[in-house]
């Protein structure tokens, strides 16, 4: 359970160009379901992601999870939750160019001094599972946008975090890869990860596996349903 | 522990890895980085090798030298006067010795003409013979068996025969020596049978060294005596000041290399930083950035240090630091031309490597920092 | 002023170290002023970033003052020849006098900076930085002491001259000399043998014990000091003159030369390396708030293994030049 209370991120705090872009959210978000964060952009969806997934620091209110105060940790500490609770699968999924997609998914494990044999088995039992059997060794500027995504999926995964972090999964998806990303995450909810989603395309929004949708405007909630 | 070992492991192998997806960029920084640790250490490794060869020339000539001085300047010493430090207490052997230079406007060179001591077995000389140094040889085009022919500023000739040319190993002074017999040098710059140039001292008891000038002194009042010590004093001083000379003149080369250094490392191209933010998004926290940026710096620096250390090492003592001889030679005309006894030294090693690495290790350091800090949702945004 | 390469080495990282140090003070300064751990404010989040650089700057500085205490003593070795008398590091020591309170000054800034870094790995690991006011003003300490390190060793250098008459070791550890050297060098090679076994004893039993609590923690660092000076007298009194195998050369400093196969260094770094860890450890455990305890407690008895290890290496290094020598002076 991620709680959040009276959470507000200001940025460029004091300056002629401070931006409220968070402004006092009070937010539950259940173990084990899948949470869509609705709005347009520039209604601080994502900045409220990058709070939630530990990325960013509030300017006030506290983030709790599993009843653990974070917000105030040091950075080191910080990190650390960051690594156990979330994986993370980005809009433009962030892979790094000129590494294997294997080199990618063992990206967020190389820090933790993980046995290197075990680490390689890992990762590629999950290439493997999402279908990527012959693409573990591929420079994953070969991708296309559908193994691309994956990809970020499988590295996302590395860690066995517990919640499951998506920006805009969509985004850079054609029609019929959403119906096969939207399977992946039913299967992640179904194995007992917690999906975080924003997102504004209704493919998501109205689909069958989400629980719970929040609607954002100008850095607050303004509708949460059910 | 095993876990800390692993972390490590796992960010080198990163570090390599990024390091091989740059490959122009790295290799342009590790040759210029090469360059300025092979100039450098050209520098140091032959300053220290000189003074080695220094140090061990000095360590086979005599403890005390014994000049006899007129109004204070260098006069020539009387047979008497050798006579007058026989018996001294701890004096193993009293040698006078007959040296002097010869301007050959022939070879444009400066030569120094010595008549082997008597002690000296192995280059007794007869009457009419010769054996040259290394330089001269080269100068001269000699051999063994060929003739040299010498004028003196007299106009006085005299006409040789080389027995031997002398080996190469401590040529740094032997290179523009001419021994000759004693009295083909004596005819030759018209000198009495009794006078000497100086009077070498030998002492049995090193630590006596001191105590023997003092009685000496008294003896020969009119006579400078110039202990070994001292001579290797002076020799220290003048080779490390122009090896450090030289170095302080190269700070310049070091300072511009540390600039670039530090803008090479903060000037980072839009795909590594959003590399970095990457990194720092899914997991990666600052300290770990920050180290598989110091291992890619420390391999940067390990390679180029390396390969400037080599370069420099084989400049010095294989090609005899061609590019630096005049500078750091520079006190005759005729340049010995002799291979330096390669060594390895600690010191040396370690003071090139905190002159080199350690101002480039500084200079990346911040802005190193600077990118590895980096917000994490910086990706996102 | 001599030109020397290894003078310019050390002056270069000498001066680093003071920019690095006098950046770091500045910004120790600020952090002590503005450090508010519950606020999210970009001010504060900038003093929480900058401490991961401050870390990293003065723990390379650090690294880097530890080569230079090296450097400085191989180097005041090998100038000996410049100088009229000197036959070892002693003779160029001595040769101004800036030498050895040079000397002194970067043996007490290795320790300070060996406490200091020690205390940065465990504020590192506390979830509230149970320790950043402390580490902070320990570096308000520590520069100072960089500074004057860095000044002491750039007037020495400056001080320098060739032909220098100086005076070599015989003069400072001779049985019959007044000054403390002497004293030392006619300390009964079987009584100064015996102390510091018997420190090396008390301080590696306590070294077990470090993790018990503070008071246990406070001794060790003491015995650890005391063994250091106990140790220097032993090498004085007998441990050199065995490795010399002459009964009246005592000098700490020639032990370092080629001729005695460095032999020194083994002795000395096993040696710096416990002292050091003896006195963070007790530092730590002095100012290690309850929040951090059990953190500390893990770095306590981490470096208590330290000097434990370093202890047992200076008593076998210094067995084996006892029992190798052909010398004899407690029969």
């Amino acid at each position: 359970m991620i709680t959040l209370e009276g959470v507000t991120k200001v940025f460029n705090q004091g300056r002629h160009n401070e931006v409220t872009a968070v402004g006092g959210v009070d937010l539950d978000i259940a173990d084990g379901r899948v949470t869509v964060l609705r709005g347009p952009s520039g209604s601080g969806k994502t900045t409220l992601l990058t709070v939630i997934g530990c990325l960013a620091r509030p300017t006030t209110g506290r983030v709790r999870i599993d009843g653990e105060m974070v917000s105030g940790l040091p950075e080191r500490f910080l990190t650390e939750v960051r690594r156990r609770t979330f994986g993370f699968v980005f809009q433009k999924f962030n892979l790094i160019r000129g590494l294997s997609a294997l080199d990618n998914v063992v990206l967020p494990a190389l820090p933790l001094g993980v046995a290197h044999r075990s680490l390689v088995d890992k990762a590629v039992g999950l290439l493997e599972h999402f279908g990527l059997a012959d693409r573990v060794f591929l420079a994953v500027e070969n991708l296309s946008g559908g193994e691309a995504q994956r990809v970020a999926i499988a590295r996302a995964l590395i860690n066995d975090p517990a919640v499951v972090i998506a920006d805009e999964p969509t985004a850079s998806l054609d029609g019929e890869r959403v119906g096969q990303f939207l399977a992946i995450a039913e299967e992640l909810k179904r194995t007992g990860k917690t999906v975080l989603m924003t997102s504004h395309d209704p493919r998501i929004t109205e689909a069958a596996i989400v629980d719970r949708l929040v609607t954002m405007a100008d850095g607050r909630i303004v509708e949460v349903a059910p | 522990m095993r876990a800390a070992f692993e972390r490590r492991r796992h960010l080198l192998d990163f570090a390599v890895r990024s390091l091989a997806r740059r490959p122009t960029k790295n290799l342009g920084l590790v040759a210029i980085y090469a360059l300025v640790v092979f100039l450098v250490g050209s520098v140091m490794l032959y300053g220290a090798a000189i003074r080695r060869e220094a140090a061990v020339m000095l360590a086979s000539g005599p403890e005390l030298t014994a000049q006899a001085m007129v109004m204070g300047r260098h006069e020539m010493s009387r047979t008497t006067d050798v006579a007058a430090l026989k018996g001294l207490r701890g004096v193993r052997r009293i040698e006078p010795r007959l040296w002097g230079y010869l301007w050959d406007s022939a070879g444009a060179a400066n030569y120094t003409l010595m008549v082997p001591p008597a002690s000296d077995g192995a280059h007794a000389l007869a009457k009419g013979e010769a054996i040259v140094g290394e330089g001269v040889a080269r100068a001269r085009r000699l051999a063994p068996g060929k003739m040299l022919f010498l004028v003196s500023p007299a106009g006085k000739f005299l006409k040789t025969k080389v027995k031997s040319v002398l080996p190469a190993d401590s040529a740094l002074v032997s290179s523009d020596l001419v021994l000759v017999e004693e009295s083909d040098f004596r005819a030759f710059f018209e000198l009495p049978p009794d006078v000497w140039t100086d009077v070498a001292i030998t002492v049995a008891n090193p630590r006596e060294v001191a105590t023997v000038a003092e009685k000496a002194a008294l003896k020969l009042p009119g006579h400078r005596f110039v202990t070994r010590a001292d001579m290797t004093r002076t020799a220290e001083a003048l080779f490390s000041w122009r090896e450090g000379l030289a170095l302080a003149l190269l700070a310049g080369a070091l300072l511009a290399f540390a600039i670039l250094a530090f803008d090479k490392a903060s000037g980072l191209s839009a795909e590594e930083k959003r590399e970095i933010g990457i990194l720092k998004a899914i997991g990666w926290e600052t300290r770990d950035v920050i180290s598989a940026k110091l291992f890619e710096g420390g391999l940067i620096s390990g390679l180029a240090f390396l390969l400037g250390v080599i370069g420099a090492w084989t400049h010095v003592f294989f090609f005899s630091a061609g590019l630096f001889e005049p500078v750091l030679k520079g006190w005759a005309t005729l340049y010995p031309h002799f291979p330096l006894a390669p060594t390895i030294d600690a010191l040396e090693i370690a003071t090139l490597a905190m002159l080199t690495i350690v101002p480039y290790m500084a200079a990346i350091l911040v802005p190193v920092w600077r990118t590895a800090a980096a917000d994490p949702d910086a990706v996102m945004r | 002023m001599i030109f020397h390469p290894p003078i310019l080495a050390l002056i270069t990282a000498a001066m680093i170290a003071a920019v690095v140090l006098a950046g770091s003070g500045v910004f120790a300064l600020r952090l002590l002023a503005h450090w508010d751990l519950d606020s999210g404010a970009e001010r504060q989040i900038g003093l929480e970033r900058a401490t991961t650089l401050v870390s990293t700057v003065v723990a390379f500085v650090l690294v880097l003052e530890a080569a230079s205490l090296v450097l400085f003593a191989f180097n005041a070795d090998r100038m000996a020849p410049l100088f009229v008398g000197a036959m070892c590091a002693v003779g160029t020591l001595n040769a101004s006098i800036y030498g050895f309170p040079t000397l002194w000054a970067k043996i007490v800034v290795f320790f300070a900076a060996f406490a200091w870094l020690a205390l940065d790995r465990v504020d590192g690991r506390t979830r509230d930085y149970a320790l950043i006011r402390v580490k902070y003003a320990g570096l308000l300490v520590l520069a100072p002491l960089v500074f004057i390190e860095g000044a002491l060793e750039l007037a020495y250098f400056l001080d320098l001259k060739a032909d220098t008459i100086t005076s070599c070791c015989g003069k400072l550890f001779g049985e019959d000399k007044p000054a403390l050297g002497g004293d030392l060098a006619s300390l009964d090679p079987f009584l100064a043998m015996g102390l510091v076994a018997g420190g090396l004893v008390v301080a590696i039993g306590l070294g077990f014990l470090v993790g018990r609590g503070r008071f246990f923690a406070l001794a060790h660092g003491l015995a650890s000091v005391a063994v250091f000076g106990l140790a220097l007298a032993a090498i004085v009194a007998a441990i050199a003159p065995y490795v010399y195998e002459q009964p009246h050369h005592h000098c700490p400093f020639c032990i370092l030369k080629r001729e005695y196969g460095h032999f020194g260094f083994a002795l000395y770094l096993p040696l710096f390396l416990a002292t050091g860890a003896g006195i963070s450890s007790a530092v730590l455990a002095s100012v290690a708030p309850t929040s951090a305890r059990a953190v500390a407690e893990v770095a306590t008895r981490r470096l208590g293994r330290l000097a434990i290890g370093g202890h047992v290496v200076f008593a076998l290094v210094a067995l084996a030049a006892v029992l190798t020598s052909r010398l004899t002076l407690v029969s």
